[in-house]
């Protein structure tokens, strides 16, 4: 204690400092980085958890380079990215747009749209799955059969099966997006659109050059986030195929679940690892892609 | 925009929590409006179906279930008694609850003393850590579930309340977070409290946190909700049917053979429903944390 007295109010300071960041920075190096470096390393490794790890440089990447399972999980983690992300972003602009445009009783409609976003993947993903089952089962197909449509196939027809998966994963994300687009509208001063009116401006002219301009960084935000979002898609892929993982053919399994499988099923882990770092490569440049695509200027 | 009819429109306009908040711009209620309130109503019920079916589902008998009928013909709770009396569902109900509760307690306190540690202080060190602690935003959880799988493996935290909760004790994203909101902390306050000879710990814990308060609700719902929900890591790292998560249990219930599916929505509704009423009793609250959180985030 005598030791603290004798320090000046700067040192003492940083000694506060430290003693706070402490356990934070240990929690950050043992449980953040270290398993990020282990994972790289893992990845030039083979190791089936049982026997012993033996360095194998690049095969591991050569290997899913010649996978066709991969290419086929590639094409399927970047279909759920294409079709989510603006499918998502058309209906949560939409809804925002005239949501925000409304006047009376907006607040219940808001709920409305949001409540989705307060449920687990898992329970809605298995929702989902009991209303794609075909007749009498599933509520999708009994509602068309009560209207004389043929039944659908959702999840066993291998065109169907990537769709009828996604519709939850942009069901549940979409309230998030509305709120935040309609953050951004209540953001835009009406005085612009006033001045608008009065030069006699049309609605479209409003949107496209004072509306959307002016929301561009809510759509970057968006566009980033529900990326991200759609590119590690599993709870529902998982939940609504457990009896056949990855769907038909494969043609629903993201590349999560191929590691999922690849490191708790099969317990190749250097396998695995790999997947994990093209997967953590993909992330990141997407993610840059999109910031400089959608920030620069122009 | 050079044919813009305006010429002040500046570059960017940040959205704002408060904002959403405001009152809707007024005006007559005409038939426009009508007619735009009728098409979003009829939007929103679509999207509450789903939600809708899965609990008027868990409430019906049978023979009924296959009925496309939303309100069930005689409504029972014999599901609930069935699925709760079975016991695993209450099992796991009580496991979801300690481990999100814990981890965001757990959240509350680390992430918020290291964003008012990283705002407050001047220290050697300081933007190290900050950029260290960022850049693990970039790292994908299923980057790290097999070294962490490894480490359970190794400490014996497999299967284990512990072994689910502790890659999600702190977040980089609550830091930044609650970094943002002690910015509009004033340093006055902070060195009157020095003044009056309290200790930095007693100033970030009884000046500081009580002034950032929405910004802690707002940590609170996202990390609470996502680890109510987490899927990936516990269904990983839980091997014993009592140690399951709601989520975890949930999956391995409705996969097995030849399960009922109103028991399968019973459970969904029994791990759907605390959520959605935590959020229809905090409704305005939770919605503007949502807003903080996802911008400043």
């Amino acid at each position: 204690m005598q030791f603290y007295r004798n320090l000046t109010l700067r040192q003492k300071q940083i000694a506060w400092a430290w003693a706070f960041l402490a356990v934070p920075v240990l929690f950050y190096t043992v449980i953040r980085f270290y398993p990020t470096g282990n994972a790289v390393l893992i990845s030039f490794q083979e190791w089936n958890l049982l026997g012993s790890r033996t360095w194998t440089g690049l095969d591991n990447y050569e290997k899913l380079w010649n996978d066709p399972e991969f290419w086929t999980v590639f094409v399927n983690t970047f279909q759920y990215l294409i079709l989510g992300t603006p499918i998502s972003l058309v209906l949560a602009f939409i809804i925002a747009y005239h949501l925000d445009k409304l006047r009376f009783g907006h607040a219940f409609l808001r709920m409305l749209y949001f409540l989705p976003f307060m449920t687990s993947a898992v329970a809605m993903a298995w929702v989902w799955r009991w209303f794609y089952q075909p007749v009498p089962i599933g509520l999708f197909n009994n509602l068309l059969a009560s209207v004389g449509i043929p039944q659908v196939e959702f999840l066993n027809s291998v065109d169907n099966a990537l769709p009828s998966v996604l519709a939850p994963a942009i069901w549940a994300g979409l309230g998030f997006q509305v709120i935040i687009f309609m953050a951004g509208l209540r953001a835009i001063p009406v005085s612009y659109y006033e001045a608008a009116r009065i030069d006699g401006v049309g609605w479209w002219v409003q949107l496209t050059e004072i509306t959307l301009p002016l929301l561009r960084p809510t759509i970057v935000f968006i566009v980033v986030f529900s990326s991200i979002g759609f590119l590690r898609i599993f709870d529902h892929v998982f939940n609504m195929t457990t009896n056949n993982p990855g769907g038909p053919l494969n043609s629903t399994e993201p590349l999560v679940l191929m590691i999922y499988q690849t490191a708790f099923t099969s317990f190749d882990m250097g396998y695995a690892a790999a997947q994990t770092v093209v997967l953590f490569t993909i992330l990141l440049i997407v993610s840059l892609l999109q910031l400089w695509l959608l920030r620069a200027d122009r | 925009m050079t044919d813009a009819p305006l010429t002040e429109i500046p570059e960017r306009v940040k959205p704002s929590s408060d904002a959403l908040l405001a009152k809707p711009r007024r005006g007559p209620r005409d038939n426009a409006q009508v007619i735009r309130w009728i098409l979003l109503f009829l939007g929103g019920v679509l999207m509450v179906m789903p939600i809708a079916y899965m609990i008027s589902t868990s409430l019906k008998w049978p023979h009924e279930v296959y009925n496309v009928n939303l309100i069930p013909d005689e409504p029972t709770l014999e599901n609930y008694t069935y699925v709760l009396e079975d016991g695993r569902f209450y099992n796991w109900f009580w496991n979801s609850l300690i481990i999100a509760t814990l981890t965001t307690i757990s959240n509350l306190f680390f992430d918020s003393l290291v964003g008012y540690t990283l705002c407050k202080f001047r220290f050697p060190g300081r933007t190290l850590v900050f950029i260290a602690i960022l850049s693990t935003l970039m790292i994908p959880t299923e980057m790290l579930v097999i070294p962490w799988y490894l480490m359970s493996q190794q400490f014996g935290w497999l299967d284990s309340y512990w072994g689910i909760m502790f890659p999600g004790l702190m977040t980089a994203f609550g830091v930044f977070l609650m970094k943002q909101f002690f910015e509009s902390v004033p340093d006055d306050f902070l060195e009157a409290a020095r003044i009056d000879g309290l200790n930095e710990f007693q100033i970030w814990w009884e000046v500081a946190m009580p002034l950032v308060r929405p910004a802690l609700a707002a940590l609170a719902i996202f990390v609470f909700l996502g680890n109510w929900t987490a899927f990936l890591w516990p269904l990983i790292v839980t091997n014993s049917v009592e140690m399951y998560t709601l989520p975890v249990g949930l999956s391995g219930f409705g996969d097995e053979a030849d399960v009922a599916w109103e028991l399968i929505m019973t459970g969904a509704a029994i791990s759907t429903i605390p959520t959605l009423i935590v959020f229809l009793i905090f409704q305005r609250f939770i919605i503007r944390g949502v807003v903080m959180a996802g911008l400043k985030g």
